[in-house]
């Protein structure tokens, strides 16, 4: 029992010592907890909405105030004609847009059911299909207490447009997700681990004896995993359409030139992770820790970024992932161009410069 | 002419004032000395002696905290790159790459000192005849026993024919008859005018040396051939004598 007792206080006091292991005991769990609570979410919170209020009468006017007022939708745009919905769509600024035709009250007491057209971007599917069902339900609602007979027929009809992904393919959702996960992988975890892998064995030294200037050294290694990460995503592209039907609304040269932006992106970030750290093991998890979960979590790969609380949209707004796969879903299921994407252009790029200089900046062309 | 100037200039090392500090720890204090071209410099001393940080400010791989310090008559602070160009490393890890061949390491590292792929065959018979390699060029350097690892990264630190080369402990973990045949190869390399500067605890390999300069605690407490040495302290081996300046 005293032997058991000793062995017992010695690991305590390794742990206790150890602000590592504290760390994994005390804050990951903590963290993922909050993280997975809060981004795990299929609920509706305040989805940007159009309306397109044709009649603008009394009755048109309480169902787009009764969607106004609820927790599910926020509407953002309010239409003039039917030519503005594209371009709202087009440039990711709604999910989707109510239709309310002309003369909608008249209709209602001449005709009995009038239609009400929602327009939604199915490009994530289960949000587009949350989206119709609570417009629907709150549009219902709204009947239930105008209506004198609640138990008479519902005097409007829902049209429901799907637009960008009409089968509600989940995988058209999910491969755009994959893509930026593989590319993660691929060029931030394999670049820098084989970077901090030189150092490790000490052939870094070796190297840093040589005439060879530090940014040979570094184009040297990320060159492999760059050709590596095209032929990759050319392999996916493929695949995904062989497979999956995956289509590419957009030009196939816009694809390419966002897929090597993000992809000298990702080999950026591995560089500055071997830059700073000196072992392999901290280089897989900072790309893990770092990189991965918040690809998956927060990037809007699975769950929508809109239904986030705010503050941990932030976070996805620095999120280099987000960008790429939102990039990604506008070119291949919406056939954006460079003009609807050129903010996820500039900002990939705008990372690029940052990460580069940081790395630059805390690159040692000698061992101190 | 600035008759002091060209005379640093004349020597493969030439060091002044040398210091090196790590945060409060000074590593090597106050370091004095040249190197002759074309000689055999041992740097003798226990570890944590200086050595490998002496050896490192050379290459530049550190940079010295003060003090003045010309490889091949070029300053380590401001013509580190031109000084690059005309040495040769072998680093106390065995850190050549594992999963290449030997032939595909001295290709690599060739490549990386701008040798044409003829120079670099010539260079590889060269290494194959002189430090038995022969039938070996293709064994992946994983497979080799350490022995062979150390003579391999000595052809690599010496392929693209520099005029100084810096071999950090090369011959630490190795029998004795392997450390015997690795000095024969570092002689073999000398006959054309390479300076070897060479780190090491053992003892007996500083009677390999023409020269060397006993460390301890960061300072040099001696240098000169091995014979006058021992002539000078009265000791009849470098064992006898490093132990009498360590003590004293």
């Amino acid at each position: 029992m005293k032997q058991l007792i000793a062995f017992i206080r010695k690991e305590l006091l390794h742990i206790i010592r150890d602000w590592r292991t504290l760390i994994v005991i005390f804050a990951i769990p903590a963290i993922q907890l909050i993280v997975f609570g809060y981004a795990m979410s299929n609920d509706l919170k305040y989805i940007a909405i159009g309306v397109l209020d044709k009649s603008n009468d009394g009755i048109s006017r309480k169902i787009v105030s009764n969607i106004a007022f609820s927790n599910f939708f926020k509407i953002r745009y309010v239409l003039k004609s039917e030519t503005e919905i594209e371009h709202l769509f087009q440039s990711n600024k709604v999910k989707e847009v109510l239709i309310i035709q002309p003369d909608f009250s008249k209709k209602i007491y001449k005709e009995g059911s009038v239609p009400i057209q929602i327009i939604v971007d199915a490009s994530e599917p289960n949000t587009s299909n949350l989206a119709v069902n609570y417009t629907s339900a709150l549009i219902s609602s709204f009947f239930l207490k105008f209506s004198k007979n609640p138990a008479n027929h519902q005097p409007y009809s829902i049209e429901v447009k799907m637009l960008y992904n009409p089968s509600l393919k989940s995988s058209w959702m999910f491969i755009p997700g994959i893509i930026a996960l593989i590319l993660t992988l691929i060029s931030v975890m394999l670049t820098s681990v084989s970077i901090v892998k030189e150092k490790e064995y000490g052939s870094m030294e070796l190297l840093l004896v040589t005439p060879l200037n530090s940014s040979i050294i570094i184009i040297g290694k990320v060159v492999p995993y760059f050709i590596l990460s095209i032929i990759n995503i050319s392999f996916i592209f493929l695949l995904g359409h062989i497979l999956f039907d995956l289509p590419v609304e957009g030009s196939l040269l816009t694809l390419y030139v966002l897929s090597i932006l993000y992809i000298m992106l990702a080999l950026s970030i591995g560089i500055l992770i071997s830059v700073i750290v000196a072992n392999q093991q901290v280089a897989m998890l900072i790309s893990l820790v770092a990189l991965m979960l918040p690809t998956i979590l927060l990037s809007g790969f699975i769950f929508p970024i809109e239904n986030m609380p705010k503050w941990l949209q932030f976070f996805s707004y620095i999120m280099p992932p987000r960008y790429f796969i939102e990039g990604l879903r506008g070119i291949m299921l919406k056939g954006n161009g460079y003009k609807e994407l050129s903010i996820n252009y500039i900002i990939i790029s705008c990372m690029i410069i940052f990460f580069i200089s940081l790395s630059i900046k805390k690159y040692k062309s000698r061992l101190e | 002419m600035d008759i002091t100037k060209l005379k640093q200039d004349q020597f493969a090392i030439y060091a002044r004032n040398l210091v090196k500090k790590f945060g409060h720890f000074i590593a090597d204090d106050n370091l004095n000395f040249e190197v002759h071209q074309g000689e055999i410099f041992g740097l003798l001393g226990a570890n944590g002696a200086g050595k490998t940080t002496a050896i490192k400010m050379m290459t530049g791989l550190l940079k010295p905290t003060s003090g003045i310090l010309k490889v091949n008559g070029y300053d380590i602070y401001s013509e580190s790159e031109k000084i690059r160009k005309s040495i040769g490393y072998m680093s106390q890890k065995f850190s050549l790459y594992e999963e290449l061949t030997i032939y595909e390491n001295i290709r690599f590292f060739g490549g990386i000192y701008g040798m044409s792929l003829k120079n670099i065959k010539a260079r590889a018979e060269w290494a194959e005849n002189n430090f038995a390699l022969y039938g070996f060029m293709d064994k992946r350097v994983s497979d080799i026993p350490l022995g062979w690892k150390q003579k391999v990264a000595f052809v690599v630190a010496s392929i693209h024919s520099p005029t100084i080369i810096f071999l950090d402990e090369p011959t630490g973990g190795v029998d004795p008859n392997v450390r015997r045949n690795f000095w024969d190869y570092i002689y073999k390399s000398s006959i054309n005018g390479t300076t070897i500067i060479v780190t090491t605890h053992y003892m007996d390999e500083a009677e390999y040396c023409q020269r060397i300069c006993i460390m301890d605690q960061g300072k040099i407490k001696t240098i000169g051939k091995p014979s006058e040495l021992k002539n000078d302290f009265n000791v009849n081996t470098i064992n006898e004598l490093f132990l009498k300046i360590v003590r004293n």
